[in-house]
């Protein structure tokens, strides 16, 4: 008899059946039409899947807007496929789980470092949602409805935004950006009031600028809380925001180590003030000792969550992205602050290169008048989405397009990425292709 | 005996690496970074490191994980392999350059259809409770449409919910309401149908239920719902119980998460990333969040015109990698594939419950589905939990569902043969007699791990949080 037979003959059962015997028979369903396939072709069928997409390494392509194509170090693969790691669960167990604990104890750390805060969360799913989280936590603090949004907020991330406070009954309002494409102070100020719960703030913006005020948005806030969106890598060479007043980080995790993979797993980074901990979504992992007093790490102050508040949790987030929190430990590790900063500088000059040589070909590039990080908009002469698919026709992908009058002072143009993947000849190969096209 | 591998790790920052250098960059001034307090260290240091403390951790790869409400099956290395030839895409790519990716998506989406009998489906979620708060959304969006939201405001759910399921709702501005469970572990369908009526919003409910017992009543439940005018809302964590042997469609559920990553088999990852997709079913999947990919008999191609689609409710769209190695565990198993799983999945469950349940008490009915909830006689849940971990098993979920005292919540999975369920099994027995005759050792559980039992009310009463941060 096979062990099948064997356990049911324990439970005391003839058929499988049997097992479900609770099932009312109305329900029952009649299988599945799916095919089976054995392992070689699933392998082969993936394979060829694979072959229709060309990713960077087939063909350059410029696009960023909020997620970046950066080289993943072998060493970082290897740490993060270590199995002991992938296929474990959220550490209830600390006895046996010490090494991940100590991995995200290390990234809420290195983050905390970059962006000068006291505490970071372990993840949450994108710098979206962290978006949605972070104008939720404003409430909890000041019970304030409004929200204040850069005029360029994505499209995506205001949706995601709307979304996340629409069962608060908060609301979200533009203000301005100056002709450099920085926050319009003046008109931030004129906005701000005792409504306003958050304001919030990217640096460098989704236009690539770096804003040269946000250390003088603070003073004008009051009890309002100053959000400020980052991406981690620039943090390497730019001010942390906590310097600046930050009192929530949000970002773009993926930035540091994680691939890009059309789009996901992604990381969201949160970090804020100690004393807003409590109002904190998100795991928190924190040191303590053993019964033995070596030191030690585990899930700590979870009566913000939902596994105790339930309802009144600070969030409903579970399963998080503790993984992309590994790669970007291991990718912070494998550069450190000397490699960090290299690898953001040669990001900016990547840029700076790109921008000189599409105004040699006679392209306004950047569109704004600011220093820039790894990312900035060329203007363009037809529609940016027939240029897009034209492109492709000269082997380069493009960045993302954007058409006159999406945004105010933007007319038709390009938003271009320079990460440490694009070389000289692929911008050589983008300009040449861009004069052609246009 | 287990010994799990046990070292002092320094944290990072205390390794010994190279002095920071200055570099110039082109960036204001005032904007300018000062220091950067990270090591600067060999790729040798770096990985030795991480390998270390990766051997202080324990996964399914190294022994059973039979935590209870997580489906912690064996995770295929096909799916990890195949999940590697997608990482360098760009979600913004023109169509025609991602083809093979949107595909993907496309099958993915189908066959979840067919597996759920759901009329249409969102991958966007990022994990379950992001499902279920997405799901919600389309709860407020559909009463909205019908302009009924400023009157529903109240979601029900039973008192033997997740805790996402009531965080959920209220994210989504509606009141909770729990409704009480029968002596058998069921719905008291008396009390869910007095606390419905037209300021219900939707019922949410995962089946089997969190004790592992399939709610019998479950077409009485969807009736009282639909003659209310409110929705039914499946949590699909347990979805592992009942594949191709009935669905939340032909159960008469409005709309439902799934968790790739534990029905479709994708790893954990320590905590995540997950992937957690809704299927909603007639006129709801006009709400669904954009893009949903479509087939136009030629090319694949994301589809932004979704007449009252929520919007977004994560960037791009979603955790692509995750549906990769989900897509490619059922094309490997095919239809009856995932009903064996199902079946085997039960059968291992009930199995494991029939050889302890002498020794520890198993509340409500006898029958379950793909886990069980038992209690210890003698101890605390927490105690057997750190004893068995002393055997290089992992322990159960404790104390959860919160309607049992001292839960145990034991899911096999159908990873695991008749053999490791022996073993286990002896090893609970074991505890149990301990626990009469030796108390002590649980008390002092866990000894073979890499640390003994960790403090976690220090933890808390100090929290130290960074590195940055001093005890
Ligand atoms: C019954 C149940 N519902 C919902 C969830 C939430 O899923 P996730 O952790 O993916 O957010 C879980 C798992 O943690 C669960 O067990």
């Amino acid at each position: 008899m096979n062990e099948f037979d064997d356990m049911l003959k324990y439970l005391r059962m003839n058929s499988w059946e049997e097992l479900f015997s609770d099932i009312p028979k109305e329900v029952w369903k009649k299988g599945i039409d799916i095919e089976a396939m054995d392992e070689i072709s699933v392998y082969r069928y993936a394979k060829e899947l694979a072959a229709k997409n060309k990713d960077i390494f087939d063909m350059p392509n410029f696009l960023g807007a909020g997620i970046y194509t950066h080289y993943i170090p072998p060493a970082v693969l290897e740490i993060v496929g270590r199995s002991e790691f992938y296929t474990s669960y959220t550490p209830y167990q600390p006895e046996i789980s010490q090494g991940m604990l100590q991995v995200q104890f290390e990234y809420q750390s290195v983050i905390a470092e970059l962006t000068g805060m006291d505490v970071a969360n372990s993840s949450m799913y994108d710098a979206h949602t962290s978006l949605g989280e972070a104008a939720r936590m404003a409430y909890r603090i000041n019970k304030r409805k409004e929200v204040l949004v850069p005029e360029n907020l994505y499209w995506e991330k205001e949706s995601v935004l709307k979304n996340y406070i629409a069962g608060l009954g908060m609301s979200v309002k533009k203000y301005p950006l100056n002709e450099r494409g920085m926050v319009a102070l003046d008109k931030l100020q004129e906005l701000v009031n005792e409504d306003t719960a958050m304001v919030y703030v990217e640096n460098p913006n989704f236009f690539g600028v770096i804003d040269e005020g946000v250390d003088e948005i603070k003073e004008m806030l009051g009890k309002a809380i100053y959000t400020v969106g980052v991406n981690p890598l620039s943090l390497a060479v730019l001010k942390p925001p906590a310097d600046y007043g930050a009192d929530i980080v949000i970002g773009e995790g993926q930035i540091l180590g994680n691939p890009i993979s059309f789009g996901g797993p992604l990381l969201g980074i949160f970090a804020t003030r100690k004393q807003y901990v409590r109002k904190m979504p998100g795991r928190l992992i924190g040191e303590t000792v053993d019964a033995d007093g070596r030191r030690a790490f585990v899930m700590t102050l979870q009566t913000r969550e939902q596994h105790i508040r339930r309802g009144k949790a600070t969030s409903n987030i579970c399963s998080n992205e503790a993984l992309c929190a590994v790669f970007s430990v291991a990718f912070v590790a494998y550069y450190g602050a000397n490699g960090l900063k290299e690898l953001a500088k040669r990001n900016m000059d990547n840029a700076r290169m790109l921008m000189e040589k599409l105004r040699s070909a006679g392209f306004n590039a950047p569109i704004f008048d600011a220093k820039h990080f790894n990312e900035f908009l060329v203007e363009l002469p037809k529609n940016p989405h027939e240029i897009s698919k034209e492109l492709l026709k000269h082997g380069v992908h493009g960045g993302l397009p954007i058409n006159a009058g999406c945004y105010r002072n933007v007319p038709n143009s390009m938003l271009l990425a320079t990460t440490e993947m694009i070389r000289e000849e692929d911008m050589d190969k983008l300009v040449s292709a861009l004069k052609e096209v246009s | 005996m287990y010994q799990q591998a046990k070292y002092n790790e320094p944290l990072l920052n205390e390794i010994k690496g190279e002095e920071e250098k200055e570099i110039s960059v082109d960036v204001p001034d005032k904007l300018k970074r000062k220091s950067l307090n990270i090591p600067n260290l060999e790729e040798w240091q770096v990985v030795r490191h991480y390998t270390r403390l990766s051997q202080m951790n324990y996964g399914v790869d190294i022994n059973t994980y039979p935590l209870g409400s997580c489906t912690m099956k064996y995770n295929p290395k096909l799916n990890e392999e195949i999940a590697k030839w997608f990482s360098y895409l760009h979600p913004y790519q023109e169509e025609s350059t991602v083809q093979g990716a949107l595909q993907i998506m496309y099958e993915l989406q189908e066959m979840l259809k067919k597996i759920t009998d759901m009329d249409g489906f969102t991958l966007q979620p990022a994990a379950g409770a992001h499902g279920e708060f997405t799901g919600m959304l389309l709860v407020r969006a559909y009463h909205e449409y019908k302009g009924e939201l400023e009157k529903r405001r109240n979601v029900l759910l039973p008192d033997s919910a997740h805790g996402t399921n009531p965080a959920s709702a209220a994210m989504a501005g509606f009141n909770v309401i729990e409704i009480p469970s029968n002596e058998k572990g069921m719905v008291d369908l008396e009390a869910l149908e007095a606390a419905t009526d037209d300021t219900t919003a939707a019922f949410m409910i995962t089946n089997p239920n969190t004790l592992g017992i399939f709610e019998e009543e479950i077409l009485e439940i969807a009736k009282i719902m639909h003659k209310n005018g409110a929705l039914l809302y499946y949590d699909g964590a347990n979805l592992n119980a009942i594949m191709g042997i009935t669905s939340p469609g032909i159960m008469g559920f409005d709309i439902v998460h799934l968790n790739l990553h534990k029905t479709f088999s994708t790893p954990h990852g320590g905590g995540g990333p997950g992937s957690g997709p809704v299927g909603v079913r007639g006129e709801l999947v006009d709400f669904l969040p954009v893009p949903i990919v479509r087939h136009d008999g030629e090319k694949y191609y994301l589809d932004y015109n979704v007449k009252h689609t929520i919007g977004k409710v994560r960037s791009f769209y979603g955790n692509f990698g995750v549906m990769v190695k989900a897509w490619a565990y059922i094309k490997r198993l095919g239809g009856e594939g995932l009903k064996n799983a199902t079946i085997r999945a039960v059968l291992n469950s009930n199995y494991l419950k029939e050889r302890i349940k002498g020794y520890y008490e198993l509340p409500h009915k006898d029958l379950r589905k793909h886990e069980f909830v038992v209690k210890p006689k003698n101890a605390r849940a927490l105690d057997v939990a750190k004893r068995l971990l002393d055997f290089g098993v992992h322990a159960p979920t404790i104390y959860f569902p919160l309607i049992v005292h001292e839960a145990l919540m034991i899911e096999p999975t159908e990873s695991e043969n008749k053999e490791t369920l022996d073993k286990f099994a002896e090893i609970m027995l074991q505890i149990a007699k301990e626990a009469e005759e030796n108390p002590e050792i649980l008390k002092e559980a866990p000894h073979n791990t890499a640390f003994k039992r960790v403090d976690e009310v220090l933890a808390a009463r100090k929290p130290v949080l960074t590195w940055k941060d001093k005890r």
